[in-house]
């Protein structure tokens, strides 16, 4: 096995390590992987807000979240998806594989095509979601937030014809959103990219490597993501950097795009459902139909990994639904539980994630209610501080059916100019 | 003809909020406008190939975010970006930067005077708390004084208890505030001459007014009491130009069945038997309706499209009387490069804020002297910013657009009337002051257009170029705006209304007066009122 990039990266922290100190990094186990476009990243990160995601270090914010946030919906900017999980799945059984796996009908899609999937335990808990890219016949790469190595081995068992790998340590992978983005690659010299529809895949030479280019993306708005080998990494950052200084181009971290994935509607793992696999409790995980994912799940499929718990469930009806509502005033109602009545009586829910949506200038929310009371008054009860004195209100609620936030640009092909 | 219920005359942001709250409300409105394209002071347009200048008005940060949601502003195209940092630039060529992190903004100003870094955390909080009191009356009827009516008493005491939830000694200090300078009252904060101008300037744009003069610091804060997303303090520029504001505000208008006339300026407003009839326009034509609802300044209003005779006795003279003085000028500039600001580092987020030509507290003192004398300054006050760092809409890819504010610019020029020669010699200052500050500035210069308070009025409309369409002194504020009794948007004719930014709450892209006034003309319609309340930060 030959080292990894990023973890060749990891070693080389050691040499910088201040004049007097030991040449060996005792704390060397404790520091966190890092992308192939780090050093352009880490030298941005202003604010050194750094996270984890999947041993990886990722940022929270560069500079400031409403501005990383703002660039998404007026400019353009990159999110490292690197420590997204990437397998690929090759073989004549793959197809026949993963569709036992996910819920959603693979026959269905075409090569060059990418599609949104979830997958499920046979008692129908939704494990992960992710994207299934069909690269050729019998060749597909699926992405997932948490490591899926293990459920793999399991959804393939009794298949003789199919391998995965992880390829996660080498993809260098950059999520490049907001309505400048088209224009910055079609500067790079990407021919034919404004003709790519959403969900599609392009491949381009790149620096003696292929680039891909998927028209995907977590915000809601046009969008691309992009795909290169790992040690290519910082050649695509900077390319991408030049042909972007015009346009904004602007690294954003984790904490925008969760504000841009709320306007447009899309969940989060450990935000709005806990994957089934980790879960302690039974009653705390989730099915796809109470995340509002039914339509992913396609019961015209023979078999699959949780259609007969899904079925029960389809007939019996969610217990708790995610729901999109409005809530009046503007204090984000994190955290809030939901009531049928002002007085907060009888209990019907509670928010997932909420925020003050800067372009549709509304106080929006992502909540678990009960269907029943989905016609009902909806009341939330808010708690907040104010210069540290904790209060709280009763807020109004009304149910959204659409996204908060749809701008047209998303799905036109191709793009507006702007 | 077709007869409307409500004519609007100019299709300014007001105007049009104006208009569609009442399109809204199911009435037949039109609105009328003198040029052949909308906005009035809140507009776009495209004065050289590629490059839309915001003309007028250039930033926002009183946009009332409820009316923003209320009538589908995004869905009608507008956004809301808010812009980070200004770089302030003294006489001697120092520079002050304002950061966004709390804990960078603070070294900034420690590197210049450790003691007003200190003070700056207690200004903004005194500012913030003078603030929220004006905000929570922004679209609120201000309350008749002298009247009995249960709902001006419920106002009176709405106010007085915002007050008096300040406690005592804080509102000893805010009367005082309202009577004092700006230099004056941050006299109290700081000891550095360069960040004193530097705060004080809010307190004298678009204002005849300087900073030692009585009342500037309810100017300075005037500028500083809006807010984005509640950010208070922050302001933002409109994706598109500010004219993405009043297309936004068209597109509402039309939504529910509003209709605009352009090229149809107002000559007269028709009355009979002391009730408005309609307008006539300049071209001769006759429009009827039964409301007629004057967008206009209150001194072009009842000295130009009223006849004197229409009206009860001393209005003629409290219009004319009305302090409208216009002091500003606006330099828009098209440039092929971002230019290179001698001692501001080359950081991706500070080139993108805003640039305050500064100088210090004398500068601005002097160059007030200038105004007095119908002279402009040689070394005037710039605020500028250049929206195509921002915006990728507004100049073509690489290129950008500058906006230069300037205070001050005389309306009337003592050696006679403002001639072409006179207003480029004015716009030559303005880039003289900035190539001192930006060696190279001038070659980037592809077109200029120099509008002086003589272009504004000629082509928005507003008297002498006033851009709060009258001075916002505490004369002429609350209950006082535009005159004591007709504060209410409600006009001494029948069914005639004002809802420009001679009423309250005053100047600014806000659309507060426009939305006000609509709610007074539903209530004597005995229409449910869907004027909706202000969004509260206060609670």
């Amino acid at each position: 096995m030959t080292t990894k990039p990023s973890m060749k990266a990891f070693t080389e922290q050691v040499t910088e390590l201040p004049p007097g100190l030991s040449p060996v990094d005792n704390y060397a186990g404790e520091r966190l992987m890092t992308s192939p476009f780090h050093e352009r990243q880490a030298a941005l990160n202003l604010r050194d807000s750094w996270e984890a995601w999947n041993g990886y270090k990722f940022a929270n914010h560069y500079y400031d979240v409403e501005y990383e946030y703002i660039c998404i919906r007026n400019l353009c900017g990159t999110y490292d998806i690197t420590p997204m999980q990437k397998y690929l799945i090759e073989g004549p059984d793959a197809e026949a594989m993963l569709n036992r796996m996910v819920t959603r009908d693979v026959n269905k899609l075409k090569v060059g095509r990418v599609t949104y999937c979830c997958w499920c335990t046979d008692e129908g808990r939704m494990i992960d979601d992710g994207t299934i890219f069909k690269l050729d016949e019998g060749r597909y790469m699926l992405t997932s937030g948490s490591p899926s190595n293990a459920w793999l081995r399991m959804a393939a068992f009794g298949f003789e014809n199919v391998t995965y790998v992880d390829k996660t340590d080498d993809i260098g992978a950059l999520s490049f959103q907001g309505p400048m983005t088209c224009e910055v690659l079609k500067k790079m010299g990407f021919e034919g990219i404004d003709t790519l529809k959403p969900f599609g895949i392009m491949h381009f030479p790149f620096a003696g490597d292929t680039i891909m280019i998927s028209r995907t993306g977590f915000t809601g708005d046009l969008g691309y993501e992009l795909w290169i080998t790992a040690d290519k990494g910082l050649e695509l950052w900077d390319a991408l950097y030049e042909a972007g200084a015009d346009y904004g181009i602007q690294p954003y971290g984790e904490a925008a795009t969760s504000m841009a994935r709320l306007e447009a509607g899309f969940i989060l793992p450990y935000v709005e459902f806990a994957e089934s696999l980790k879960t302690v409790h039974f009653k705390h995980d989730q099915t796809p139909f109470e995340l509002g994912l039914g339509w992913l799940v396609d019961f015209k499929k023979p078999h699959f990994s949780g259609r007969a718990a899904l079925l029960e469930e389809k007939k019996r009806g969610p217990g708790y639904v995610l729901t999109k509502i409005e809530i009046e005033g503007n204090k984000p109602a994190e955290e809030s539980h939901l009531y049928r009545d002002k007085a907060c009586r009888k209990e019907i829910g509670w928010v997932t994630s909420a925020m003050w949506s800067p372009v549709v200038k509304s106080n929006i929310a992502l909540a678990m209610i009960q269907p029943k009371y989905l016609s009902g008054d909806i009341w939330a009860e808010i708690s907040y501080k104010k210069e540290m004195k904790p209060r709280w209100k009763i807020a109004k609620c009304t149910v959204v059916d659409k996204p908060f936030y749809t701008p047209a640009r998303a799905k036109a092909t191709p793009p507006p100019k702007f | 003809m077709k007869h409307y219920d409500a004519i609007i005359i100019g299709a300014g942001h007001n105007g049009l909020t104006n208009g569609a709250y009442l399109a809204k409300a199911g009435l037949d409105v039109l609105v009328v406008e003198k040029n052949d394209y909308i906005g009035g002071a809140a507009v776009s347009r495209e004065m050289t190939d590629g490059y839309w200048y915001s003309s007028c008005s250039y930033v926002c940060s009183m946009m009332r975010q409820v009316i923003h949601r209320d009538l589908n502003l995004t869905r009608h195209g507008l956004m809301l970006v808010p812009y980070l940092g200004t770089a302030a630039f003294g006489k001697q060529g120092e520079t002050m930067l304002s950061y966004t992190a709390e804990g960078p903004a603070y070294n900034e100003i420690r590197r210049i005077s450790q003691h007003d870094a200190d003070a700056m955390s207690r200004l903004m909080a005194d500012l913030e708390r003078y603030s929220t009191l004006i905000r929570k009356t922004l679209l609120r009827t201000p309350p008749d004084p002298t009247s009995f009516k249960p709902r001006d008493i419920m106002e009176l005491l709405f106010l007085a208890k915002t007050f008096w939830e300040m406690g005592e000694e804080q509102l000893y200090e805010y009367i005082r505030f309202f009577t004092m300078s700006a230099a004056e009252f941050l006299e109290d904060y700081f000891e550095n001459d360069f960040i004193k101008a530097a705060m004080a300037t809010p307190g004298i744009i678009g204002t005849a007014l300087g900073i030692y003069s009585p009342g500037s610091a309810y100017i300075l804060l005037h500028h500083v009491m809006g807010d984005v997303d509640g950010n208070i303090g922050a302001w933002g520029l409109a994706r598109g130009g500010m004219g993405a504001i009043s297309n936004a505000l068209a597109g509402a208008l039309q939504e529910h069945g509003g209709e605009i006339k352009t090229k149809a300026g107002v000559d007269q407003i028709m009355v009979k038997d002391s009730k408005v009839k309609g307008v006539v326009l300049e071209n001769g034509d006759e429009l009827t309706s039964d409301i007629v609802v004057s967008n206009l300044d209150a001194k072009r209003t009842f000295t130009k499209v009223m006849d004197q005779k229409d009206l009860p006795p001393g209005i003629y003279e409290k219009a004319n009387n009305f302090k409208i003085r216009g002091s500003s000028g606006k330099v828009n500039i098209a440039l092929s490069g971002v230019p290179k600001f001698t001692g501001v580092p080359d950081n991706r987020y500070i080139n993108r804020g805003g640039q305050a030509f500064i100088g210090g507290l004398e500068t601005l003192e002097r160059a007030y002297d200038c105004w007095k004398r119908g002279e402009w300054s040689s070394d005037p006050f710039i605020e500028s910013v250049i929206p195509s760092a921002w915006d990728p809409t507004v100049a073509p890819a690489g290129n950008h657009w500058m906006s230069n504010f300037i205070q001050y610019c005389p309306p009337k020029l003592a050696d006679g009337p403002w001639t072409p020669e006179k207003r480029d010699a004015f716009g030559q200052t303005v880039i003289d002051k900035i190539e001192r500050h930006a060696p190279g500035f001038k070659d980037l210069i592809v077109h200029m257009e120099v509008r002086t308070p003589h272009e504004i009025e000629n082509e928005v409309g507003l008297t002498e170029g006033n851009i709060f369409q009258g001075e916002l002194t505490i004369d002429q504020l609350l209950f006082n705006r535009p005159f004591p009794g007709y504060a209410q948007y409600r006009m001494p004719v029948k069914n005639m209304y004002m809802c420009g930014s001679s009423t309250h709450p005053g100047g600014g892209v806000s659309s507060a007066c426009g939305a006000n006034a609509a709610r007074e003309i539903l209530i004597d319609l005995k229409k449910p009122n869907t004027v909706p309340e202000d969004d509260c930060y206060d609670d």
